[in-house]
């Protein structure tokens, strides 16, 4: 562009770089296409509808729930429980299955179905990418996240009644000091479902059938969380990630174990690390041939 | 180029024997090798050479490589061994750059069977730094315009058919503004119809300055929309040239231009076409048939008349590119290793 149409152009507000504006539009794009698949949407609605089911379940039976009881003994004292209750339920499967076939499907997905290719060869650019479908998938993360708690105080408050909330260590904290505290669990928890989302998006650079990633990482949950249960392997059990998605029950506590939360956060950064950069190595070196 | 020049013996690709375009080509590739992990090897040191502007038929029978080579030129497939050049840049060193100029078919259709034709091209719009987001709408309606698809344009990918899927995947190839589109096997599963928009389509844009680079097994097409062409055979370039010289390259070889004639008096003019030197008579019911050899047709057509055969039909038949093919894949129904 010459001087002249420079000095002539409407002065506009400053913009993101091109690079960054464009980089918007294909984790836009990205979105429409987790959002707007069915099978994804279900799921969500699944998870929004379980809250409700234990909200009546608590509501209209005289009995505890097994291993849950005192967290949802609470429910019945106020509704706000209910969202740390079924946060500490879906977090330690539901939800990671959930993680796990948007993050697992981001590369394998495309490349089964040979839409990896035409995406490349655009170029939307391999790490650029892969950047976008990571974030996608902690996206659609935060939104289960958000939906089941929202889900869950809207059942809560509606079956149980709301105000002062009594924490584990008995004392009593405000509606505002409860609505933040549920905040950092939805944002801890949002933390380890990305983690898990990194390690699901590098086997999905690893493996060609989208089917078979997530069946291996919904697997590898599992073994995960049995590993941790084994009284004999407790030494084993702060490598684990699946140890760590549950501890935000420290968030009931007075004060706030928030050591244990960073310890979380911290396993939660070096699986992260290792699974990302697994999966640039991969991603940006192989052969597109689906 | 003399008639030789232009093929290469399948027994060793010497250096000489790619046209020289040097910098000016869509397309260079020298040496150009992809073993795949497991020890096939798809392309074996191919230099291809496409000019600029030039419509290229790129051919082969099935496994010959022509998907690889597809493949590498979009970075998509990384080679063992060689260089490729894609509108004078070094693919895949400069992809980046390389790639907002080139449309592409790849292997066959491929999109989101739960979004209608316009959202997956969205898609790809969405995902390409260098369209402004403002016209892409405007670019993808043109696209399905131009390959027939605006009334499905709403349809869902997985409610198309064979043929709209292929249109689809033009579409995608035709987002922009193009100087060089890649069409791998761009007719798959079209009717005489859509074959014969896809032909015309071709010609406008090459007639717009963009070089077509059009992979095919269909050899009358290639044929009738083609500049220039290469023959493929088991991962190695058998031959490269203008049409013309590909056909002229068939000089002493089995394929060779033959004179037809239609006439009552088959035997009567058997013999006198035998008579007037022309080899390989072949007399049928109705039908006499030989090669011309270096007599002109006219010539041949007048003697027949004056000798007061009569003739109802009179045709030449000039060697097909099949023909060459043919000769020089050796391709029977077999697919090669
Ligand atoms: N990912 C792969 N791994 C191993 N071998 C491969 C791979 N992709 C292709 N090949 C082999 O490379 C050869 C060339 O395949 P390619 O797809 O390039 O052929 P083509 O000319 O496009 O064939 P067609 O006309 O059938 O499309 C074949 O023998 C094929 O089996
Ligand atoms: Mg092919």
């Amino acid at each position: 562009m010459s001087a002249l149409e420079g000095a002539a152009a409407l002065p506009v507000p400053p913009a993101p770089p091109a690079a960054a504006r464009a980089f918007a539009r294909l984790l836009g794009s990205e979105l429409l296409l987790i959002f707007r698949r069915p099978r994804n949407l279900v799921i969500l609605a699944a998870l929004a509808l379980l809250p409700v089911a234990i909200a009546v379940v608590v509501r209209y039976s005289s009995g505890g729930i097994g291993a849950e009881v005192t967290l949802f003994t609470r429910v019945t004292g106020n509704g706000l429980f209910l969202a740390f209750g079924a946060m500490a339920v879906m977090t330690p499967f539901l939800l990671p299955i959930a993680v796990t076939v948007v993050a697992g499907d981001a590369v394998a997905g495309e490349a089964a179905s040979g839409t990896l290719r035409y995406l490349l060869a655009v170029p939307a650019g391999r790490t650029r990418l892969l950047a976008a479908k990571y974030l996608g998938a902690v996206l659609y993360a935060l939104a289960a996240v958000l939906l089941i708690m929202l889900s869950a105080l809207a059942a809560g408050w509606a079956l149980f009644p709301s105000g002062p909330v009594a924490l584990l260590s008995g004392t009593t904290i405000s509606l505002a000091d409860s609505l933040l505290r549920l905040l950092i669990v939805a944002g801890y928890a949002t933390a380890g479902m990305a983690a898990l989302a990194a390690v699901a998006l590098a086997v999905s650079t690893l493996a060609d059938s989208p089917i078979g990633v997530v069946a291996g990482v919904v697997v590898g949950v599992v073994v995960f969380q049995l590993l941790g249960a084994l009284p004999d392997l407790a030494p084993l059990r702060p490598y684990l990630i699946t140890s760590w998605w549950t501890a935000f029950d420290e968030v009931l506590r007075s004060p706030m174990g928030v050591a244990r939360l960073v310890d979380g956060l911290l396993v939660y950064a070096a699986y992260t690390l290792v699974a990302l950069s697994t999966a640039w190595a991969r991603f940006t070196g192989r052969d597109i041939t689906g | 180029m003399s008639v030789n020049a232009g093929v290469t013996e399948a027994e060793g690709t010497s250096a000489g024997a790619s046209p020289p375009l040097g910098r000016g080509g869509a397309i260079v590739t020298t040496s150009l090798t992809k073993r795949f992990p497991g020890g096939q090897v798809a392309v074996d040191h191919l230099d291809l050479a496409v000019p600029r502007g030039s419509v290229f038929g790129f051919l082969g029978p099935n496994g010959s490589g022509k998907t690889t080579t597809i493949r590498m030129l979009l970075g998509l497939v990384t080679p063992t061994e060689g260089t490729c050049e894609v509108l004078g840049e070094p693919v895949p060193r400069r992809l980046a750059a390389v790639l907002p100029r080139v449309g592409a078919l790849v292997d066959g259709p491929a999109f989101h069977p739960h979004l209608s034709g316009t959202a997956n091209l969205l898609r790809l719009s969405a995902a390409d730094a260098a369209v402004d987001r403002r016209t892409a709408r405007a670019r993808v309606a043109e696209a399905l315009a131009r390959v027939g698809l605006s009334a499905a344009a709403r349809k869902r990918y997985g409610a198309y058919s064979v043929g709209m899927r292929q249109r689809l995947a033009l579409a995608a190839a035709l987002r922009g503004p193009r100087e060089l589109l890649i069409l791998d096997e761009p007719t798959n599963g079209l009717d005489p119809q859509g074959t014969r928009e896809v032909r015309s389509l071709i010609r406008q844009v090459a007639a717009a300055g963009t070089t077509v680079f059009v992979s095919s097994h269909l050899l009358a097409e290639v044929e009738q929309i083609c500049t220039h062409a290469a023959v493929m055979s088991g991962g190695r370039l058998v031959a490269q040239g203008t049409v013309a010289e590909l056909r002229a390259a068939l000089g002493g070889r089995a394929a060779v231009t033959r004179v037809t004639v239609e006439t009552p008096h088959a035997g009567r003019a058997a013999t006198l076409l035998t008579g007037l030197g022309l080899a390989g008579v072949r007399a049928g019911d109705g039908e006499v048939s030989a090669a011309l050899g270096d007599r002109a047709p006219e010539d041949v057509c007048r003697a027949l008349v004056e000798a007061g055969v009569a003739v109802r039909g009179f045709a030449v038949v000039r060697p097909s590119l099949e023909d060459v093919y043919v000769d020089l894949t050796g391709e029977g129904f077999d697919v090669g290793a």
